[in-house]
């Protein structure tokens, strides 16, 4: 394999810069002592402390946080059991309109989900809050878990788990010290990404969230929609932060333990 | 779970995850299909509902025979949404073709680019889709706007005299789509262009044919799966985008998703928001299916790759 030909650069410098040069902007901006965002008035972390007093956001952070770490363990129980269903059990009655509600929340435009899970919560009458929030987050995330769940499992040598029913484990045995080991790597990065996309979503969240359960891209909304602020700035700063450094370390690891494996 | 064995565990494994999604995704469809045919009421919810199962049967069979399509005939009859559903229409077909231009060559050299650099580009396109989509297009307020970045720059290089006026219109709308939008296209593209084997273009260009015939002929065929997967994995979330238009784009750009919200939270008409989703819902339909019917073949060739890896 040569190296890029000189085109294949170019198309992959300005793809890239293309991607992350908003998003550098941005973070750079959040460090500006101006409060008019597009002057820069020096260096300061002024707004990052602002942001810590700032209780309201801080409260959405905390909502935020908690829905996304509830969902994303529900939707990656849900999800994995949907992935099994798909790949494992070969042709059932109803696998299609399975397999279409598990894909079809993936593309459904989110103001569709949202205003329908809303009528549903008011139609059996439950309290709009933090658990209406963490149902619909589950709904639309297990989708996302059971594509990448499914991946992993189409690609594993299944003949490990027929090895461990000859012996005599049962399903249930095998799927927990076989199968599963062998997929955990698909089962954490499936979590990690129910977790972002909860932590991100501000569409359904709106249609579904009620009173004390204000979640923090909906706060965000409502400030940007006044305004850019170099405090939003600081606090979309923290988040990006938070993620990357997130993925980095799970991906690092998950790695390391494969390249473990391997030997 | 070896194929064909029955059992309360094996139906367990189907039956929860298909439980959870058909109370929560399904059901609530119909709720939304029923909600449209109501009445706006000013009450708490705002709505009156079509059937009264309190009134008996009589009273809701009275009410099936003059089922109000009133919401419908709106949504037809006013301007206002034949232009949403136009523009959105025009905004994400545009944005798909510009982003099969600008993602393809970006997907082609990942594939071509040594084996071991793959991984981290990869990663590279993945990071920005992990952060915060709200967060990215909020970004671009602040390089778009009249004192913003991207026209102090166009001053200083003395490109234009006065800053261009592109917050607030359509154009922003497009950058916006096609900005948040590039990740979901690159993925499936290099997944394709990835499994294309280099030794066909090489046997095609042994044979006499210039590079960019092979190229034309050999590599884009091979890769129309991705393609079209990228293109059904960007048009129909893009069609019912409500954040993009609503942050970058002016009053006058008015998206679908948009109005929907619009109708819902501002003007309290739970009917008529609900009647604009079904017709959305309706529109996507048919390119969702076809979406579905593309993954299910990619899925069964995968798995009888992975049958034929086995010994």
């Amino acid at each position: 394999m040569k190296g890029l030909s000189r085109i294949n650069l170019v198309a992959l410098t300005f793809g890239f810069a293309f991607l992350y040069l908003p998003i550098l902007v941005l973070v750079v901006y959040s460090f500006n002592a101006s409060k008019l965002v597009t002057v820069w008035g020096g260096f300061s972390t002024q707004w990052y402390g602002a942001l810590f007093r700032n209780e309201a956001l801080m409260d959405a952070a905390w909502v935020t946080l908690r829905v996304g770490l509830v969902s994303a363990t529900v939707a990656t129980v849900l999800g994995t059991l949907a992935a099994v269903a798909l790949v494992r059990f070969g042709r059932f009655r109803g696998r299609g309109l399975f397999a279409a509600s598990i894909h079809a929340p993936i593309v459904m435009p989110e103001v569709i989900t949202g205003l329908s899970l809303l009528l549903f919560f008011v139609a059996i009458d439950l309290d709009r809050g933090f658990w209406t929030v963490t149902i619909a987050h589950v709904t639309f995330t297990m989708c996302f878990v059971a594509v990448v769940v499914r991946s992993r499992l189409v690609s594993f040598d299944r003949s490990l788990e027929e090895a461990a029913m000859d012996l005599g484990a049962t399903p249930l045995v095998t799927f927990f010290s076989v199968t599963l080991p062998l997929i955990a790597p698909a089962v954490a990065a499936g979590w990690l990404l129910a977790f972002t996309l909860s932590i991100d979503d501000l569409v359904i969240a709106s249609f579904v969230s009620g009173p004390g359960a204000t979640t923090l891209p909906m706060r965000i909304y409502g400030q940007v929609r006044l305004g850019v602020t170099p405090e939003i700035n600081a606090v979309s700063t923290l988040l990006i932060a938070l993620v990357a450094s997130v993925v980095l370390v799970v991906s690092v690891v998950l790695r390391r333990r494969e390249g473990a494996s391997d030997v | 779970m070896r194929t064909g064995e029955k059992g309360g565990g094996r139906r367990l494994v189907v039956g929860i995850p298909f439980l959870w999604s058909g109370i929560f995704f399904l059901l609530p469809f119909l709720i939304v299909l029923r909600m449209a045919f109501s009445e706006s009421a000013q009450a708490r919810p705002p709505y009156r509902p079509v059937f009264d199962w309190s009134a008996g049967f009589a009273d809701v069979f009275d009410r099936l025979s003059q089922l109000g399509a009133d919401n419908f005939r709106l949504i037809v009859e006013e301007p206002l949404y034949l232009e949403a559903f136009v523009t959105s229409f025009r905004l994400a077909a545009t944005a798909t073709i510009l982003l099969i231009l600008i993602g393809y060559p970006m997907a082609y050299a990942m594939a071509r680019a040594p084996a071991r650099l793959r991984p981290a580009l990869v990663a590279l396109v993945i990071l920005p889709f992990w952060t915060s989509f709200l967060i990215r297009v909020y970004a671009w307020i602040g390089i778009l706007k009249p004192e913003g970045l991207l026209n102090i720059l166009l001053m200083k290089f003395g490109l234009v005299a006065e800053p261009l006026e592109i917050l607030n219109t359509e154009i922003a709308v497009q950058i916006g789509l096609v900005y948040a939008y590039l990740p979901f296209m690159v993925l499936p593209l290099y997944a394709a262009l990835e499994r294309i084997d280099p030794t066909l273009t090489e046997a095609a260009m042994d044979l006499g044919a210039p590079r960019w015939k092979a190229f034309w002929q050999v590599t884009v065929p091979l890769s129309i799966p991705g393609v079209l997967a990228g293109a059904f994995l960007v048009f129909i979330p893009a069609l019912g985008e409500f954040v993009i238009p609503d942050l970058l784009g002016g009053s006058d750009t008015i998206m679908i998703g948009r109005s929907l919200w619009v109708e819902f939270f501002n003007n309290r008409d739970w009917p008529l928001a609900s009647a604009v989703a079904v017709v959305l819902l309706l529109l996507v339909l048919g390119p969702m299916a076809a979406w579905g019917a593309l993954e299910r073949r990619r899925e069964e060739a995968e798995a009888r790759t992975a049958a034929g890896a086995r010994p």
